[in-house]
């Protein structure tokens, strides 16, 4: 069978498989960013506690490999507690903590890039904290940190590939499949490589496009 | 007719005493210019007086009411002092006429016409009207800081506040920063400025005062204070920058 036979032949389960990946990236992200609003605020809040509960979480997620914090939940969690979760929900979980957790520090750091200044000029005309946040520092901190958080979902959807080993059905899990099972490793992981290539390829241009699109003209700094 | 008391004020940062107990009655109409050496506490007093900085002792009542009493709703008062920055401080992501609405909208004292058609009048005022639509990013630091006043204007302060509004400027601009001010003080506003131009603080002050290291230590009108100035360090002072 030649490359490209195997690769019509094994298509439909690529894309099956990709479908389940860009699922599971897609709602971890949008948890993930909730998340990761949330405990930037709780960070930057001016209760100790909450500032402490916030780091914690982040020290722990980045403290720990995602595959261990995949096992943890999985198979560690479930069993200690008697539930159930199906793995791709279990993933959509694992995956939204980590990247919720990376996302808030991208946000911090967001908040902290503007200048001090535009705080207190906010301030001073009256505006209330919230107001002030809301009007004039989160619409700058959102461009700065465009780039970082569109890094950071490339990221995730790469980190998609570590929940195969839970049992998820997405692409690696597919190619994985298929690999044993027509012993055409070199061939079938070159195919999902170029298929991750040209996902991440598309949203990098995308994230590009609305980068520029963001900086045009329109206050520049 | 009384505008502005400070009673014994005090600032620490951490450890660091840095206003030491300001008394201080400022009338309405009043231009009061600061003067003093860098380090001797008078961006932190003129911050102290919309409570920007936090003040550690002491009461400052501005139209009757007090900002260091925590009951009162900082957010109201603030409304009608106005303040304008060393580093103007313009919303860069905001038009300049953008810059001037926001707060008249976000407060609900006005509508986007009535805010648009106010935003209009007050360019026009700090001769900027074809600047309109211009981000800030596109504006000379002399223009910026002109939208910068006429966006503290557009609350309707009965007070402003300025915090040395031309020593970020080139030398050229300097003066059309100045005329705004000028007219400004001719039309009635009181003010308080902390400034480096003693030409201005001659021209325009009713009242210089001298600070150094926490405390007033000689106040009195522009001639008096320049003129014939009796603390030893005034003296110094003004010998330096004169």
């Amino acid at each position: 069978m030649s490359f490209f036979e195997l690769f019509q032949q094994s298509l439909p389960a690529f894309l099956k498989g990709m479908g389940v990946t860009l699922q599971m990236t897609f709602f971890a992200l949008l948890i993930a960013i909730v998340l990761g609003m949330f405990v930037c605020l709780l960070r930057i809040s001016n209760f100790k506690i909450l500032n402490i509960i916030a780091s914690i979480y982040v020290d722990i997620i980045r403290g720990t490999p995602l595959l261990a914090q995949a096992f943890f939940l999985y198979f560690g969690l479930t069993a200690a507690l008697g539930f159930q979760i199906s793995n791709k929900n279990a993933g959509i979980i694992v995956l939204a903590l980590n990247a919720g957790a990376y996302l808030s520090e991208i946000f911090r750091s967001g908040i902290n890039a503007v200048n001090k200044g535009q705080m207190e000029a906010a301030r001073s005309l009256g505006l209330t904290y919230a107001k002030a946040m809301s009007k004039v520092i989160l619409p700058q901190a959102i461009r700065i940190v465009i780039p970082s958080v569109m890094n950071q979902f490339i990221i995730t959807l790469k980190d998609t590939t570590i929940i195969s080993v839970i049992g998820a059905q997405e692409l690696m899990k597919a190619a994985n499949i298929i690999a044993a099972r027509t012993y055409r490793s070199f061939d079938v992981y070159a195919m999902i490589a170029i298929l991750y290539f040209i996902v991440i390829f598309t949203l990098t241009k995308i994230s590009e496009y609305i980068e520029r699109r963001l900086s045009n003209g329109k206050g520049k700094r | 007719m009384e505008k502005v008391n400070v009673k014994n004020l005090h600032k620490y940062f951490d450890k660091l005493e840095v206003l030491k107990g300001i008394d201080l009655i400022i009338e309405e109409g009043e231009v009061v210019c600061l003067i003093g050496p860098s380090g001797s506490g008078k961006s932190t007093f003129l911050r102290c007086l919309n409570q920007l900085e936090e003040t550690t002792l002491g009461e400052v009542i501005i139209d009757g009411q007090s900002l260091t009493n925590k009951n009162n709703n900082i957010n109201k008062l603030r409304e009608t002092i106005g303040m304008v920055f060393q580093q103007f401080n313009l919303f860069p992501h905001l038009t300049a006429a953008e810059n001037i609405m926001l707060a008249p909208i976000q407060l609900k004292r006005m509508t986007k016409q009535e805010a648009a058609r106010r935003a209009k009048e007050l360019l026009e005022m700090v001769g900027l009207s074809e600047k309109y639509d211009e981000y800030p990013a596109n504006l000379s630091g002399g223009q910026q800081q002109r939208v910068a006043i006429a966006r503290a204007l557009a609350m309707n302060p009965d007070i402003m506040l300025f915090d040395e509004p031309t020593s970020a400027l080139d030398p050229e601009m300097v003066g059309e920063v100045l005329n705004v001010m000028k007219k400004l003080a001719k039309d009635g506003m009181t003010m308080v400025v902390v400034t480096h131009e003693m030409g201005f603080a001659r021209e325009v002050a009713d009242r210089v005062i001298f600070m150094d290291e926490g405390v007033i230590v000689e106040q009195g009108k522009p001639d008096q204070v320049f003129g014939n100035p009796q603390n030893e360090r005034t003296q110094n002072f003004l010998n330096m920058v004169l």
